[in-house]
This record gives structure tokens, C-alpha cells and sequence, in this order.
């Protein structure tokens, strides 16, 4: 039997504003499979974005939901999280949110190893504003604001946030569809910060100047490049050139940053008169 | 049973009369002249089984408390100009999508950097416009230690009263100046909380009209499910882009503070010596201790000077000034920025009266002498 995504979409909400060919739908399909399969109650569930495609997904679905700032959904969400620490809560967002405007929240929370989820869908591009690059978009690549190519680095998302502390990092795409729910349900499970990197596509902004004939080509690109951990151990630097790693990259057991300041308040508490 | 007595600084006193309120949540990050309020709450709110956090940044500190709020908490962040100017961003989601919090501003100079250490009064009009769009303004000026606790209290009563952010904006003199405060008994100030909702949870919408301009708030994780968005939004709380939705909307948000009897809730000045006045000094903060101290040795001498002094600055006393402006032949203005008021003033009295300004922006205090000079100029 087709799984039921009915019960956790808001009546009423669809159809989204999401292009034809838009990666973000089939993770926001992961996201309730993965939430469903954890058992997540909807009025003990906050989902958290900041602005851009992938942060209007909170709107469509059926749970606490905070559509935030440009950037800021790690900062509202650690508020949500260290006032409510029953609440599971769920950052979303894509890649220009998360990690250029959003970056020092970003970071923060993964040093603090607060107890959330962050699923970040990383399209390489800025799609809401018309396609201008992000700091995710691969050198030499073409954006509105790149028309020569890309002259920028790019940032490795799941380096960033194993390199600031998150305790539980996972990549997968929007190719590798069921995938995202096991990921993101491991991420949720997790006590301690979880990020997931979604590598996504956006044909409209990034697609048709990437002289990418059509959405099969993207999905064909994500899924060719895609080396799941395991095999990536038995494959030479050579052979890894220009392919990116997939499945749980990085997992560790670490104070979380809830539990650490229920001590404080107990020491406070204790030494109250 | 004598009332708990001590000698605080401002800033100490602004902790404690959050804790008064019922804080539960503290955002911050570090900023002079502020400091204080946040070390003080650092070692209380656990205490009480509340929280702080010392965030990345002054923006992540105002979302932290948007964020806390919405689960039901009272919550507060305190910083100075610099660190106003970068939570603009998210004063302005607060406005739009109601969410009460207190926001402390011990007011340094500027523009920038500034002097950290010394006093300024340059914030005002920031915390009146300090974030795009239009929006309503609540913001409160205490000038004693024992008034930055009770004002203090007063914000959050307001900032839940009204769903909104409410600012206390005090310089670092009164900030860092310490004095006598008398801690007022439980149930001796009031104490308000937000109104929730009593609806439905499947009824409830949270921008819902039918109960007043100031619709009632659920919590996250309560059995109230909602969407919160900085979007123009409709009563259901749902991005909207209907021209009659998006005008309505936000000519509430304005009028839920600035209609008459708001202002008359919201509102609160002190007159000195002001029903035979000649000449009006309009002062506010530590400036208006120089301004009765002027008044007194102007009265010796047996001119007729008075004090009005705003505790709540915005929304601004518009009927009392204007009230004033006919009866006196001056106001002086004198604050720590180069007439920022002032112009507050003139918009209000609409040429009824000349309007001096006296403007110092050099670290230093304001002092009775440049007042007494500036009255006799005029006298």
C-alpha cells in the first residue's frame, strides 16, 4: 500500500511553490517518513526554517512550525529547544541559508551539541532570489551573479559541521529517496546535534545555466557521484576525484548541551538556600 | 516583616525585577554596558529553573528568546546601541509575528563603536524605528535604580499584555550608578501573563481578531499547533499576499498600541513643579536628575521652571506636550544626542512654543549648569 503523506500535510497548504523537478519535495517526503517512523507527536514537534525554497517546507506540514529569518533558524530553534527540551525539534533549510547568512548559527549549534536535527538541502545555488551563487556552488559553475564562472571555494557542509562539533553527520541526495527518511530517523534518534546534507537539484536557477539538458541529467549526476562510506574505504584518492561521500559520515558520544545545563541548574539549585 | 532592602546597580536592579516578573529565559551576548544584567541572570534563572544562554551573536541572542517565547516563556535579552542595531532584523519579526519579549538597551553613544564606557541617550529613535516597515513602538526610560525594577517589571507586563517587544532603554549612568532599592513584596507590583487561547485546538488561530487587537498566544507544545512566519501573514497565520489581509493586518498591529485607550495603559510621565511653569524642560533618564536639580535652583531664584519627565517614551505623550506647548513659552530639551527628541517635541507642539535643544555627546553627563544657563537665555 502507498504510504499516506495526507496525515501530515496541512489541509488546504498544497500545492507548494516548489519548480517541476525540485529536489525539495521528495526530502520533505523523507523528513515525514522519517518523523512517522520515529514516532514524533505533532504538538511535540517543532520544525524550524529560515528563508529560501527549502524553508518553506515547515508550512506544509502538519506540526509546531517556525518559519524564521534569513539564517536564523539554528538560533530560534536553540531557544525553542533549551525552553521546551521535550519538544523534538527540526531545523530545515538549504544552503545559502544554513551556511553563508546563516553560518554562525550554524556552527554554534553543532559546537554546542544541542540536541536538534538540522536537515540542510543543499541545491548549490540561491533559487528563491533567481539563482545567484552560493557558498556551496562549485567552483567555475555559473550563476546569475557568476556569469564567468564561479571564482569562490566552495564550503563542504558536512565537513563544516563535523569540524564544529556536531556529534552525528550524514549525506545523502535527492536521488537516493529512501535514504533520506533512514538518515534523517538516525539523526532524529540521535541525542546531540544531527546534521544531514541533502544534496539537491534546482533545475530552474542552476540547471538551464549549467548546460544541464533536464532534470534525469541532475538526478543521473547526484546519483553518479555518489559514493556510499563503505565503498569510499576501498577506492583510491584518483578514483575519488569529484565524487562526494554518502550515508553516516561521522557519529560520536558527547555531552549534549540540554543535559549539560540541567547540571548547571542542579549546582544553582543545590547551592540555593 | 521589614521589606528586603540593597544596594544595587542599575543593571543588577534590571535583573532582578525580571525575576520579579517571571523570567524564565535569557538570550544574550556580551556588550558594555550591559554586562551586568546578564551575569546577574546567569547565577538566578537556575535557580528558578530558567534558563540562559550566552549565544554566537546579538542576532542569534534575539532569535533564542523569540524562540523561547513561543513555547510560553517570559524572556528577556539586554545589550546596548551596537547590539540594537544588529537585532533590528528580528525586532521587526517580533512585531510582525507578535511575540512578546524585553529587550534592554543601556544606552552608550554612536554611531558605531562609539564610547563603549561612556553614557549616552542616542538609542531613542532607534528603539522607536529600529527595524524596516512599519511598526508600533513600546519603550520605556527609567531614571533610578529603584525605577529600572519596576520599569522592568512593567516591560514584560506590556510585552505580554500587547504580544510584542517592549524596550527599556536606560544610559550606562543610571545603568552603572547604584542606590537604594526596596524590593517590592509578591503581589505588591503586578505581574502579567500573556493571554491564551480557550478555543479548540482545531478552532485556534493565532493572528484571530474576534478577541480584541491583541489576539490570545499558544505555546509550542502545548496541544495548540500553529505556523509562525515573518511573512505577511492572514489570522490563520499563513503567508498572505491579499492587499486586504496585509493592510488590515498591519494597521491592527500599530493601533493595538497607539489607540486611545492603549495609550492611556501603556503611557506614564512625571511632572515636576509643571502647573505654573514658564519654561518646560522636557528630560528623561539621567539627564532628568540634572533637570530637577535645575528646577530647584531656578525656582530659588524665583523663575518659574517645571519638569516633564516621559517614563515611557514611546508611544510618545503627544496630548501633554502638546498641552504644555500652549501654556509655557519654552521647552528646553536636553539629552545625551544632538536633539533627537527634540524634533519629537517640535512635531508635537506644532510651533505653539520655541523648542531648544540641548544636545551632548561627549561622554560626559549632562549637567544642571548648561540647563539653568539655557532657561535664563530664554527667561
Amino acid at each position: 500500500m502507498a504510504y499516506d503523506y495526507e496525515k501530515s500535510i496541512r489541509p488546504g497548504k498544497l500545492p507548494h511553490i516548489w519548480c517541476p523537478g525540485c529536489g525539495h519535495g521528495i526530502v520533505m517526503k523523507g523528513l515525514i517518513r522519517a518523523m512517522d517512523s520515529c514516532g514524533l507527536e505533532k504538538n511535540n514537534t517543532a520544525l524550524v526554517s529560515g528563508i529560501g525554497c527549502a524553508s518553506r517546507l515547515p508550512g506544509y506540514v502538519d506540526m509546531c512550525t517556525l518559519h524564521t529569518a534569513h539564517g536564523r533558524a539554528a538560533a530560534f530553534a536553540t531557544g525553542v529547544k533549551m525552553a521546551k527540551p521535550e519538544m523534538t525539534v527540526i531545523c530545515l533549510g538549504g544552503d545559502g541559508d544554513g551556511t553563508a547568512i546563516g553560518g554562525n548559527h550554524f556552527i554554534h549549534a553543532c559546537r554546542r551539541n544541542i540536541d536538534m536535527t538540522y536537515v540542510i538541502m543543499n541545491n548549490f545555488i540561491y533559487g528563491m532570489t533567481g539563482g545567484q551563487f552560493s557558498p556551496c556552488t562549485p567552483t567555475g559553475m555559473k550563476a546569475s551573479t557568476t556569469p564567468y564562472g564561479n571564482p569562490d571555494p566552495t564550503f563542504d557542509i558536512s565537513k563544516l559541521a563535523i569540524g564544529a562539533g556536531a556529534t552525528f553527520v550524514a549525506r545523502t541526495t535527492a536521488f537516493h529517496a529512501t535514504q533520506i527518511d533512514k538518515l534523517i530517523a538516525e539523526g532524529i534518534k540521535h541525542k546531540g546535534m544531527a546534521v544531514i546534507e541533502v544534496l539537491d537539484d534546482c533545475p530552474t536557477t542552476y540547471g538551464r545555466r549549467n548546460k544541464f539538458r533536464s532534470v534525469v541529467d541532475m538526478m543521473k549526476k547526484l546519483k553518479e557521484n555518489a559514493v556510499p562510506v563503505q565503498a569510499a574505504s576501498k577506492m583510491t584518492a584518483e578514483q575519488l576525484q569529484g565524487k562526494f561521500l554518502t550515508g553516516v559520515l561521522y557519529k560520536e558520544d558527547k555531552p549534549e548541551y540540554i543535559e549539560q545545563y540541567a547540571k548547571v541548574i542542579a549546582k544553582a539549585q543545590g547551592q540555593a538556600s | 516583616m521589614a521589606k528586603k532592602v540593597a544596594l544595587l546597580q542599575g543593571n543588577e536592579a534590571c535583573a532582578h525585577g525580571a525575576l520579579y516578573a517571571g523570567a524564565k529565559f535569557f538570550g544574550g551576548y556580551p556588550i558594555t554596558p550591559s554586562t551586568e544584567v546578564a551575569e546577574v541572570l546567569s547565577i538566578e534563572l537556575p535557580k528558578v529553573g530558567g534558563k540562559f544562554i550566552q549565544m554566537e551573536d546579538e542576532i542569534a541572542a534575539m532569535a533564542s528568546i523569540i524562540g523561547a517565547s513561543l513555547t510560553g516563556a517570559k524572556v528577556i535579552t539586554a545589550t546596548s546601541g551596537p547590539g540594537v542595531s544588529l537585532k533590528q532584523e528580528l525586532i521587526g519579526y517580533a512585531c510582525i509575528a507578535e511575540v512578546p519579549c524585553v529587550i534592554i538597551n543601556v544606552m552608550r553613544g554612536g554611531p558605531s563603536t562609539g564610547m563603549p564606557t561612556g553614557p549616552g541617550q542616542s538609542d531613542v529613535m532607534q528603539a522607536r524605528w529600529g527595524t524596516h516597515g512599519d511598526h508600533a513602538a513600546i519603550a520605556l526610560v527609567p531614571a533610578s535604580c529603584q525605577e529600572i525594577f519596576t520599569e522592568t517589571v512593567r516591560a514584560f507586563n506590556l510585552a505580554e499584555k500587547y504580544r510584542m517587544p517592549v524596550q527599556v532603554l536606560y544610559d550606562e549612568i543610571v545603568g552603572h550608578m547604584r542606590e537604594r532599592i526596596v524590593f517590592p513584596e509578591p503581589g505588591e507590583l503586578e505581574v502579567i501573563d500573556r493571554a491564551k487561547p480557550t478555543v479548540p485546538p482545531e478552532q485556534y488561530k493565532p493572528y484571530d481578531t474576534s478577541f480584541g487587537d491583541v489576539p490570545p498566544l499558544a505555546a509550542f507544545g502545548s496541544e495548540y499547533r500553529f505556523h509562525v512566519t515573518g511573512l505577511n501573514k492572514a489570522q490563520d497565520g499563513f503567508p498572505t499576499t491579499k492587499a486586504e489581509y496585509v493592510d488590515a493586518e498591519e494597521r491592527r498591529q500599530i493601533s493595538k498600541v497607539e489607540n486611545e485607550k492603549a495609550r492611556a495603559d501603556i503611557e506614564s510621565n512625571e511632572e515636576y513643579l509643571t502647573e505654573d511653569a514658564e519654561v518646560l524642560i522636557f528630560a528623561y533618564g539621567s539627564t532628568s536628575r540634572s533637570a530637577r536639580y535645575a528646577v530647584n535652583e531656578l525656582r530659588k531664584e524665583g523663575i518659574k521652571a517645571g519638569l516633564f519627565r516621559p517614563i515611557t517614551l514611546w508611544p510618545f505623550p503627544e496630548k501633554r506636550v502638546a498641552l504644555l506647548g500652549k501654556q509655557v513659552k519654552a521647552i528646553i530639551v536636553p539629552e545625551m544626542n544632538l536633539g533627537q527628541m527634540n524634533l519629537e517635541v517640535e512635531r508635537v507642539v506644532k510651533g505653539t512654543c520655541p523648542v531648544i535643544s540641548i544636545g551632548r555627546v561627549d561622554g560626559e553627563p549632562l549637567n544642571p549648569g548648561q540647563i539653568i544657563a539655557q532657561v535664563k537665555e530664554v527667561k
